[in-house]
């Protein structure tokens, strides 16, 4: 896990342990309104899980197991992503809330979107900011493609479209992102949809008062 | 390059040092070695079903266990799979023929609407199919009358409904619904698997087995229909 324990600021009594894929979305979110530093202990688990939904609730259950104790109220930045509600009952046991749907690409592009996109194109493969960026690291390696690219095929076979659902614009990425639906054959799309809800996290923690117990 | 020691002779192995070294070849994805090992036990004279179960679902279920235990990932997974397949090509002609003794019966299998997803599935079947399953495979996106059909067609023993997304399990439970009001859940027993479910799921949407991976789903399929035969022997 990349926890930084030395960075854990008791006297911060609120925690945000979140998806290590939304770790620059938090920490701008954090920086947008200066007055949740001093609120907020932010926390990430790997990103590569992204691939591996199995290793969520268990490893969020272990953090939290470890660090629950230092914090008044914990939000999880992350939606089920894939974990068949396994990540629901982990939270139910530690009192902890986490962002409503069921992944990123729905809680970046609202409901309504998501479901619109995957009607139009059920074959509809999603990137978003973090996942363009680290394209070869999280898609490539992380599915193995790098040293069998013949597997391409079977993960692949069922898509014919990539949509990049930007969180900020960037034209790297864009070029990126299409260069990567191009390699792929797949068509295109391009959506600047922002942070979505995931914006919700800090809203609560923004409006209700901290209150230090004895 | 390889070493002296990789390079040896498949023919100089006797039967049990064959069949392990198919089972390490299949763990390692080597397509070519394990149908080279496949080839040889069947030149030996060995029956093709016990080639298929010692060598191949021998060597897959130590795969499912290392994929379940995080020793292994869906790339390795997929490349073992590609490995038995190459077995399978040549062990299939010769089971088919002797399908009518050996068979478990027929295995309806298919992804759920909504859902492309289709890895699991894939493995699902291909181990049931290796278990000795007549696997009818409905490929991905299934609506409910696809499944309807399929039952009505090849009076499966089992139906298997698989899907990858939390958004998409959920239909799972209008298939088992329209089952049970055309009275099909009597001759047919249904399976579900997939990443996010788990047997709470199953219980609630009245699903009897859970497969929690492929090697799983292959042995509570096989289990299924041999307690049946042991019921219907009893009578």
């Amino acid at each position: 896990m990349i926890i930084d324990k030395k960075n854990t600021d008791k006297t911060k009594k609120r925690l945000v342990l979140g998806c290590g894929a939304l770790v620059y979305d938090l920490l701008r979110l954090i920086k947008q309104n200066p007055s949740l530093s001093d609120k907020v202990n932010l926390q990430c688990l790997p990103a590569s899980w992204h691939n591996s939904p199995q290793l969520i609730a268990p490893g969020v259950e272990e953090y939290l197991s470890e660090n629950s104790h230092l914090y008044e109220d914990i939000y999880i930045a992350y939606a089920d992503c894939g974990t068949g509600g396994a990540l629901d009952r982990v939270l139910e046991k530690f009192d902890a809330k986490r962002i409503e749907g069921a992944h990123c690409y729905e809680f970046f592009a609202g409901t309504d979107v998501f479901e619109q996109l995957s009607e139009e194109e059920l074959g509809t493969f999603y990137l978003t900011d973090y996942l363009v960026k680290n394209f070869n690291r999280i898609m490539i390696k992380g599915l193995g493609l790098d040293k069998h690219p013949e597997l391409f095929e079977v993960y692949f076979k069922h898509y014919k479209k990539l949509v990049y659902l930007a969180q900020t614009e960037n034209e790297q990425w864009q070029k990126d992102a299409q260069q990567y639906a191009k390699d792929f054959g797949f068509e295109y799309e391009y959506r600047l949809v922002g942070t979505g809800s995931l914006d919700v996290v800090f809203e609560e923690i923004d409006i209700q008062p901290l209150e230090i117990k004895d | 390059m390889m070493s002296e020691e990789d390079d040896f002779d498949l023919n100089d192995l006797d039967d049990k040092e064959l069949v392990e070294q198919i089972q390490d070849d299949l763990y390692d994805g080597l397509d070519a070695e394990v149908t080279e090992g496949t080839e040889i036990l069947l030149a030996r004279g060995w029956d093709a079903n016990d080639v298929l179960g010692e060598a191949l679902v021998g060597g897959m279920k130590i795969v499912g266990v290392d994929f379940r235990d995080g020793i292994l990932f869906v790339p390795e997974v997929l490349k073992c799979a590609g490995a038995m397949k190459g077995g399978m090509k040549i062990l299939r002609p010769i089971l088919a023929e002797s399908a009518e003794d050996t068979s478990l019966g027929k295995f309806v299998i298919g992804t759920v609407k909504g859902d492309i997803h289709d890895i699991g599935k894939n493995l699902v079947a291909m181990m049931c199919e290796g278990a000795g399953f007549e696997v009818i495979n409905l490929g991905i996106n299934n609506p409910v009358e696809n499944y309807l059909e399929a039952i009505d067609e090849h009076e499966p023993v089992i139906v298997g409904m698989s899907a990858l997304l939390t958004t998409t399990m959920p239909y799972m439970g209008v298939v088992v619904e329209e089952m049970e009001k055309r009275g099909m859940r009597k001759d047919t027993h249904i399976m579900c698997g997939g990443a996010p479910l788990n047997q709470e799921f199953a219980d609630a949407i009245g699903v009897p087995a859970y497969g929690r991976d492929a090697a799983r789903s292959a042995e509570m399929a096989e289990e299924h229909v041999l307690s049946l035969r042991k019921k219907r022997d009893h009578r």
